[in-house]
């Protein structure tokens, strides 16, 4: 018979390795399954960790999808350190590119980007923001499980973006496509480099980043809020104040999601349309786990997790294989590393039934 | 339900001399610790036997080893002169083992019989057992209906319903884990008439106690526990209380710290403090009246669930709801100030649960600090980890925490130096008014002895202190006035000096208006022990 036993403290060199474990057992298993489905391993994994990486075109394509995932994932780990359990970021998200879109849609031919840009992002993270604040406030005046109520207001958002679309914003031009005007170049978010996709909302990123580690590690708001989330009882012996830490966690992601989603349909898209959401702010918890809610983990991870996402569309276009693989990757990553986790806390002992 | 032996089946085809129960060389080690360390012990048929110790001496460790709810490393147990191993719980009654543990498992919204029907082979019917409670609880003079709601029943009165449920399995061996720790010394002195019947009848009693006046009044062996070994058997009787606690402690007891005498102003003022039950289903507060002088150590004694908690609450800050004007500190208002702006004022609290309330297990020693501290917050909220890290050395090195740094999680220590750590940063702040809750709870003697020289001090220099605790001998020797909180209510003030024990464990149990010179009605909260 196999006991877990906690260790006194956690191992903290295998708590360094974890994620190093993880990724290993993820790629045999992933090796195992693609045996199974009769293509090569070696050509298929290959498609997930080797060419997502090749040149400078695959980096920027990388830097595209894990933009929106890092911003998302450092304002969940805001709120999951302070343990309000938003899973409602991909709808904050959608809220954020629908104001934001409607900011880009004023533009005119004599608006400057200076002017334009900076609204923008500023629409998009107060659209985030105010989504979010509808969980913070359902919570903190009736007690609605933020969990639920953040979920539901995806399928909200979802609706909306639909209406919007269909409906009010359809290009009058485009063929009755469900789609709104292509936005205006002036709005279009500064590309790095001519060329290639990727963006400044790049650098966005790693501020954000920079920017949270800093609330959570040397300000007392962020050692309030991480009390609150680690020991209720013990923030209210201190006296800091619940409601402030699910405000501030809530406005925090929801802002930064409807940065990442003003940044998307400003970016990549130039135009607001019912495909928007691909999944990024489920993606993102993920992510945030994956980076233990740490900011800098958080950047890694979101690379990590847009090399399966790419990987996954290589493997469909080149080897026939589903795009479903990308979702069982993310999946195996998560849960290979909770496991590592696991016994890092912890330790196996084999227990023998008899004791003389 | 068996026989109607009441004596507890005793004489069961077994050797009159074989003793009941044989421990040899019994260990048990946990992660980073000896909880047992090869202890041997007898208990012969009919023997009512202490196992005397301080907390964390590895009393219980050993009980649930008898109990069958931990397995030991080593040694062997010996029942009625036979070897046995013992798996579970449940063999260990089917042996004939019963115990009565300090936490009671009831459910209050069944029935007397119906609680201890729960525990009983399903093919006995409810009527039975009604019959059998009355009848074994009018042989032992329990004194309980077996119709009444348990949520009508005092804590005396769970407890017999707890013996009782033991004693209808017949048992030849019963153990209580510190069954006078929730009892007044008079419903303890009505616990020990039970008991002494029942070893009468040949019953033997494992009786687990840190109480010295206790062992001696009731037991005729006793094993001293010190540090997971036991360090000698003796025979109470013949012993002082100094005696054997130089032998449960291993040294002799330092002397107490002289009480300060309180002349200062008033400091803290609670006024018709009343309070409904909060949102975890507590004691109402009514009415409560209590003042505290600048120099002045005043203790609230009680038996716990009494309203300590909510009284506690009410006065941090963590329960704001307090009535306007009813917390005073300084002569202000304080009773809706946050916890915080209380400290701000100079009331700093140290509450009874380390982990989770007092601090943030996964947390460092260091950014424990800042709980209660702002010395290393500076401006604009920035964190100063070098002075966190220099304030947390600094506690630990004045109140000898064990502890390998400030960078330590504080889940990481033991109760005892956890509670050093946390009673250490409230002191450190030289507070104006100090509220503890169980100060000594858990600590070894020389720690319990610097952390009650530490509040003296503290009040010498003329600060005030506030001690809830259970221990009435820490009260008496610390406090120089005592109050009892008993259903939510405060008894009138006494003197230390004037008090006695009887007198105060009389108020515990809610009979304080007659008793004291307050001409008063009874309390109203009186359907206590009254047959007590």
């Amino acid at each position: 018979m196999l006991r877990l036993v906690a260790r006194p403290t956690p191992s903290r060199p295998l708590t360094l390795a974890a994620p190093l474990i993880a990724f290993a057992l993820t790629v045999s298993v992933g090796a195992i399954l693609f045996v199974a489905l009769g293509v090569s391993p070696g050509r298929a994994l290959a498609l997930f960790f080797i060419e997502p990486l090749r040149g400078a075109d695959a980096w920027s394509e990388l830097s595209v999808k894990a933009t929106p995932l890092a911003l998302i994932a450092l304002g969940l780990a805001v709120c999951f350190r302070a343990n309000v359990w938003n899973i409602g970021a991909e709808g904050q998200f959608i809220m954020g590119a629908i104001t934001a879109s409607w900011v880009a849609m004023r533009a005119t031919d004599t608006t400057h980007a200076a002017a334009i840009l900076p609204a923008i992002a500023l629409a998009g993270i107060l659209g985030g923001a105010a989504w979010a604040a509808i969980v913070a406030f359902l919570r903190d005046r009736w007690n609605a499980n933020e969990i639920l109520v953040s979920l539901m207001l995806v399928y909200v958002a979802d609706m909306l973006l639909g209406y919007l679309t269909y409906g009010p914003w359809k290009d009058p031009d485009g063929y009755n496509f469900p789609q709104t005007i292509s936005f205006l170049p002036v709005t279009q978010v500064p590309l790095i480099a001519d060329g290639h996709r990727a963006h400044v909302g790049l650098f966005a990123a790693v501020a954000v980043a920079i920017a949270a580690w800093l609330f959570l590690y040397r300000t007392y708001g962020g050692f309030q809020l991480a009390v609150g989330g680690a020991a209720p009882r013990a923030a209210r012996y201190a006296g800091f104040s619940a409601r402030r830490s699910l405000w501030t966690a809530l406005l925090c992601s929801g802002g930064l999601s409807g940065l990442a989603g003003a940044l998307e349909v400003t970016g990549p898209l130039g135009q607001l349309t019912p495909h928007l959401p691909v999944g990024y702010g489920f993606t993102a918890i993920i992510v945030a786990f994956v980076g233990r809610l740490h900011p800098f983990g958080i950047l890694l991870a979101s690379i990590l997790m847009s090399m399966l996402y790419i990987g996954g569309e290589l493997a469909q276009s080149r080897l026939g294989l589903p795009q479903a693989l990308s979702g069982v990757f993310q999946g195996l990553l998560l849960f290979t590393l909770l496991a590592c986790d696991a016994l890092a806390s912890y330790r196996i002992l084999r227990v023998r039934r008899a004791v003389a | 339900m068996g026989s109607n032996d009441a004596a507890g089946g005793h004489g069961e085809g077994m050797s009159p001399q074989a003793p009941r129960l044989a421990l040899a060389n019994v260990s048990k080690r946990f992660p980073g610790v000896q909880a047992n360390d090869r202890i041997s012990l007898t208990v012969a048929p009919g023997e009512i036997h202490a196992v005397l110790g301080e907390n964390g001496a590895g009393k219980s460790t050993l009980m649930k080893i008898i109990y069958g709810a931990v397995r030991p490393d080593e040694g062997t147990i010996g029942w009625n002169g036979a070897p046995v191993v013992i798996h579970n719980p449940r063999q260990a009654r089917s042996l004939g083992i019963a115990m009565v543990f300090q936490h009671f498992a009831l459910f209050e919204t069944l029935t007397v019989a119906e609680n201890v029907w729960l525990g009983l082979d399903r093919r006995i019917t409810r009527a039975d057992v009604a019959r059998e409670v009355e009848r074994v609880s009018a042989l032992y003079g329990l004194d309980l209906d077996p119709g009444r709601l348990v949520s009508s029943l005092s804590v005396g009165e769970r407890q017999r319903v707890e013996i009782l449920r033991a004693l209808l399995a017949n048992p030849q061996l019963l153990i209580l884990d510190e069954p006078t720790a929730v009892l007044t010394p008079q419903m303890a002195e009505r616990l020990f008439a039970t008991l002494r019947q029942l070893a009468g009848g040949g019953c033997s009693i494992l009786y687990i106690s840190h109480k010295l006046d206790e062992v001696r009044a009731l037991c005729e062996s006793c094993t001293v526990l010190r540090a997971g070994r036991a360090v000698g058997t003796v025979d109470p009787r013949g012993e002082t209380n100094r005696s054997l606690s130089e032998l449960m402690l291993g040294e002799a007891p330092p002397a107490p710290p002289p009480r300060p005498a309180a002349t200062g102003d008033r400091v803290l003022e609670v006024n018709g403090l009343s309070l409904p039950p909060g949102e975890e289903r507590g004691v109402p507060l009514a009415g409560l009246e209590l003042s505290l002088r600048a120099g002045e150590i005043v203790g609230v004694a009680g038996v716990s669930g009494n309203g300590q908690a909510e009284l506690l609450a009410a006065l941090s800050g963590e329960d704001r709801r307090a009535p306007a004007g009813s917390i005073r500190l300084f002569g202000r208002d304080v009773s809706n100030a946050s916890p915080r702006g209380r400290r701000r004022l100079g009331l700093h609290f140290v509450p009874e649960e380390r982990i989770g309330r007092g601090s943030v297990p996964s947390l460092p020693l260091a950014a424990n600090t800042l709980l209660t501290r702002r010395e290393p917050v500076g401006p604009g909220g920035w964190l100063h980890r070098g002075r966190a890290r220099r304030l947390a050395a600094r506690l630990i090195d004045r109140f000898s925490v064990s502890a390998r740094g400030p960078d330590s999680p504080a889940g990481s220590l033991s109760g005892g130096n956890l509670q050093k750590f946390i009673v250490g940063r409230e002191v450190d702040a030289a507070p104006k008014v100090l509220i503890v809750a169980q100060p000594t709870w858990g600590l070894d003697v020389g720690a319990a002895a610097q952390i009650r020289r530490e509040i003296v001090a503290l009040c010498e220099a003329g600060g005030a202190a506030l001690i809830v605790s259970e221990d009435l001998d820490e009260l008496f020797e610390l406090c120089s006035d005592l109050v009892v909180i008993a259903r939510g209510r405060l008894s009138p003030r006494i003197a230390a000096r004037d008090a006695t024990p009887a007198l105060i464990g009389q108020w515990m149990s809610g009979l304080f208006r007659a008793s004291a010179a307050d001409p008063g009605p009874v309390a109203a909260a009186i359907e206590v022990e009254a047959h007590a």
